[in-house]
């Protein structure tokens, strides 16, 4: 009897193909779907009430008069200083866990540590924020204990991709400084922080725009929704772009509705900024050790 | 070889000294450099034990003053109100009921997109739609939130009259929407670990795409996958503020997801956001309620990892 | 401490050596020495590297390691400066001198030893940074230095490493852009530059062309009027070329520890060898 190669499949097996291959396509289409009808959404809700009002008024009982000001300048204020804490301390890590520590038992803790609180809801980080640094350090409801809570928060994000980039330098570099005499020191300064500066760049940005839009933790700490003021350091009280959204979504009128969607979308841009930059930085260091 | 040495030239004089004072300070500002480097370090493990030392402090506190069966077995939620009662079954029933229906969502569509990711889109399509998953990914919860009550709720109530203003479904589809990214790309990453000598060997055998697929790349993937489920469940159950704008603020215990309820998370929020005085029997309901969600999401984690160390079957 | 060695050596180093009667060999003094090892063994955690290896460094002199692949020369190499020791889990026994100083002591400071004996390595590995740069590191790690005092070390080591005219219009630029050989030379600046007294290089020709291994060789040649120089080389021919000493090194199974099997004057090793495994190599039967 002679191959027949014409036959095929039988025809359950070609439409159980099909249909699965379908399937697969409708579930990305769904997700992308989700995406740009929520971005429609907001575009359509927000874009009327973008005005240059908007940036310089404060918050108001009035929608049409309502603006995120505080907003904007207690987010800028909180990022600042999130980035201040969280980069030294996330980087002094990553070269410890990557250059120093091998695989001592210190180093084992650290990293499961990193791992658990990774996964750890950001809302406990909430309560972190509320017994340490509102009620014991005594730093009340400011800007600073925001930072603080949200430098915690981010942290492992920071960590792992320092982490990450110090890992991809090269060992060959290592070697030739080591073998010029440099100590640990001088060689994870000087040729191993630098090689890997893009890598822990992207990382930082990754984790701040996780931040820039956390709005849970905030909401414990006591962060204020109505504030008519600008916060003039770290130990002033404050608002962020993330509670204003929230506390204007859960009031019953319309009018806030909108605002709310217009704020969404200037927290949107600087998040897909900042997604920007981090992308671009990747790519650029991605290349770096390929020839 | 000194120190001071000025001289550019090979020196070819005298001999190698390797010890003294020229070197003592280097050594001195490592030893400073790496207690520094220790020091800040410990850093995430002071986190983690402050988390537990607070939680679990005030929880204490909390159960001090009611029983922890009634706590647990309880089922009604009234802590504010007198006659107070404090059984948690209508929130855990609440922060269930999203948790299922929002992985009734993220399960099939993230997995899906997964397996088009990595089985069916050519590196081309690969390469633009990774970045808008990422994009997806990257989008705060408040605005998830945003889209739950202003854009989902308003549909939920056009087909379902009866449907409250603030109802599980609506916070669920939208959880479930906020996961789907994170089982795509945690499971995409499983999927495309699977060598692909085994999709040849059973394509050789004469299967076709979608055998090749759930006879034998996502069995093999299957640890993989499953983790990213078990991870998406305690996203879900963490999840604040979807639910908070979304649920409602009504402890039911209910099923019925066209009614409003209210989450573990979403009464943190709701105590947080009013003048309860800290120290309080209220306030120290929250920590109470805190580390339960600790416990519950913690357990999750660890299974996952418990999962991905099993490998699967192969 | 200095020790005088009596040792035949051959005035011109020989090319192919395998077809020549046997030149009559010169008795002339080999001069002091500069380092010495005495029964140092290498264990990278279970697995002995190296074994009981017993030998005198020559000042000033080009001594080539050889030997087929796995014979623990590179470990050897890099026990000289304790570079050995960045291999997680290694133990080193024995002792090595510098100067009659020994180098595997608490005493010691490991960076001042690396900057005594410089390493150049396989493939070259510069920094990712300029040529400048590459070249001040090592002076910048030790102390400060005036821009003056940095331009010139530059510009000394730069021509000293045959690489001065190659790149004196492009100091500023990635060290990246050079070509392999510029690389290399670029490396071996770089070592230069913080005054080493002995140069270790591992087979520092085997991942460049034939032109470039032939500068990298002409300045090794060069060098050795101020350092002294031990290459480890895969290629029998460099070796009798460049080398003053030989020393052929051998495991004598897969998973045995390398030994030194023969240390001598390069002319002797390669005409007329004591050990039967030394010729056996040399003549290419294996290996």
């Amino acid at each position: 009897m002679n191959a027949n190669l014409s036959a095929g499949q039988s025809s359950t097996r070609k439409v159980k193909d099909r249909l699965f291959q379908a399937l697969c396509i409708g579930a990305i289409i769904f997700s992308l779907g989700a995406l740009a009808g929520l971005l429609l959404d907001v575009v359509i809700s927000g874009l009327p009430s973008l005005s240059w009002h908007f940036f310089t008024n404060f918050a108001s009982r009035f929608p049409e008069k309502a603006g995120i000001k505080a907003a904007i300048y207690g987010t800028l204020w909180m990022m600042s200083l999130t980035a201040s804490f969280c980069i030294p301390i996330g980087i002094a890590t990553a070269i410890y866990l990557e250059e120093y520590a091998g695989d001592s038992r210190l180093a084992r803790i650290i990293k499961l540590n990193i791992a658990n609180l990774a996964g750890v809801p950001s809302i406990v980080y909430g309560f972190l924020g509320l017994a340490i640094f509102v009620r014991m350090l005594q730093f009340d409801r400011s800007v600073l204990s925001g930072a603080l809570t949200m430098a915690l928060l981010v942290m492992p994000i920071v960590i792992v991709s320092a982490q990450e980039a110090i890992r991809a330098v090269p060992l060959s570099l290592r070697e030739g400084s080591y073998a010029l005499g440099a100590t640990r020191w001088q060689t994870t300064r000087r040729v191993v922080l630098p090689a890997a500066v893009s890598g822990i760049a992207t990382g930082v940005i990754l984790a701040l725009s996780r931040a820039i839009g956390e709005t849970a933790p905030l909401i414990m700490i006591g962060a204020l929704t109505f504030i008519a003021f600008v916060p003039d350091g770290p130990m002033a009280p404050f608002t962020a772009l993330p509670i204003q959204i929230f506390n204007w979504i859960s009031r019953p009128q319309a009018g806030f509705h909108d605002i709310a969607a217009a704020a969404v979308l200037v927290l949107l841009l600087f998040i897909f900024i900042m997604n920007a930059a981090a992308s671009i930085l990747r790519h650029r260091y991605d290349r770096r050790w390929q020839d | 070889m000194t120190e001071d040495s000025r001289a550019v030239e090979i020196s070819n004089v005298a001999n190698v000294t390797m010890h003294g004072g020229a070197h003592a300070w280097r050594r001195r500002r490592e030893s400073v450099i790496y207690a520094l480097l220790v020091l800040l370090s410990l850093i995430p493990i002071l986190t983690t034990f402050g988390i537990i030392y607070v939680l679990f402090s005030q929880a204490f506190a909390f159960f001090m003053e009611v029983p922890i069966m009634e706590f647990l077995m309880g089922t009604k939620w009234s802590p504010l109100l007198i006659p107070r009662s404090f059984g948690v079954l209508p929130l855990l029933v609440g922060t269930l009921l999203v948790t299922v229906a929002g992985m009734f969502i993220a399960v099939p569509v993230g997995l899906g997109s997964a397996i088009f990711l990595s089985e069916y889109a050519s590196p081309r399509a690969r390469r633009w739609l990774k970045p808008l998953i990422e994009i997806l990914a990257g989008i705060p919860t408040v605005v998830y939130g945003y889209l739950a009550l202003l854009f989902i709720t308003p549909i939920i109530r056009s087909i379902f009259p009866q449907a409250n203003a603030f109802n599980a479904l609506s916070a669920a589809i939208a959880v479930g929407i906020m996961i789907v990214p994170m089982i795509a790309s945690l499971s995409e990453d499983a999927l495309a670990a699977v060598p692909s000598s085994l999709r040849e060997a059973a394509y050789a055998l004469g299967a076709n795409k979608y055998e090749v697929i759930t006879k034998v790349v996502v069995p093999t993937a299957s640890s993989g996958i499953a983790a990213s489920f078990v991870l998406g469940i305690s996203r879900a159950i963490g999840e604040t503020m979807i639910v908070t704008l979304a649920a409602g603020a009504t402890p039911n215990l209910t099923l019925n997801p066209l009614e409003s309820i209210q989450t573990v998370t979403a009464f943190i929020v709701q105590i947080s956001l009013g003048e309860t005085p800290w120290g309080s029997l209220a306030y120290k309901t929250i920590f109470a309620t805190g580390a339960l969600l600790f416990v519950l999401t913690m357990l999750m984690n660890l299974l996952a990892v418990r999962i991905t160390k099993s490998k699967g079957r192969f | 401490m200095t020790v005088k060695t009596k040792e035949v050596v051959q005035l011109e180093p020989l090319v192919d050596v395998s077809h020549l009667i046997e030149p009559p060999a010169i008795e002339i003094d080999s001069g002091p020495i500069k380092m010495r090892a005495e029964g140092l063994r290498v264990d990278y955690g279970k697995f002995q590297a190296l074994k009981d290896v017993t030998v005198q460094l020559p000042e000033k002199r080009i001594t080539a390691i050889i030997g087929p692949s796995g014979c623990g020369k590179s470990t050897f190499l890099k026990a000289l400066n304790r570079m050995v020791e960045l291999v997680p889990d290694t133990q080193v026994g024995g002792q090595v001198w510098i100067d009659g100083q020994p180098i595997y002591s608490d005493q010691i400071d490991l960076a001042a030893l690396r900057m005594a004996i410089g390493y150049i390595f396989q493939r070259p590995n510069p920094f990712p940074a300029s040529i400048y740069d590459n070249v001040a590191y090592g002076p910048r790690i030790r102390r400060r230095h005036t821009r003056a005092e940095l331009d010139q070390i530059v510009e000394t080591m730069l021509k000293q490493a045959a690489l001065w005219n190659d790149v004196k219009d492009k100091l500023r630029q990635s060290a990246h852009n050079l070509s392999g050989g510029q690389q290399q030379r670029l490396c071996i600046a770089r070592s230069l530059a913080v005054t080493p007294h002995v140069l270790l290089m591992d087979e520092p020709c085997s991942a460049l062309d034939p032109i470039s291994s032939q500068k990298i060789e002409d300045l090794i040649s060069e060098l050795k009027e101020k350092l002294t120089v031990v290459i480890v080389t895969h290629n029998m021919q460099q070796a009798s070329r460049v080398s003053d000493y030989t020393g052929f090194f051998l495991a004598e199974h897969t998973g045995d520890p390398g030994e030194l099997v023969e240390f001598g004057a390069t002319s002797h090793i390669f005409t007329s060898p004591k050990d039967k495994r030394t010729e056996d190599f040399i003549t290419g039967r294996f290996g």
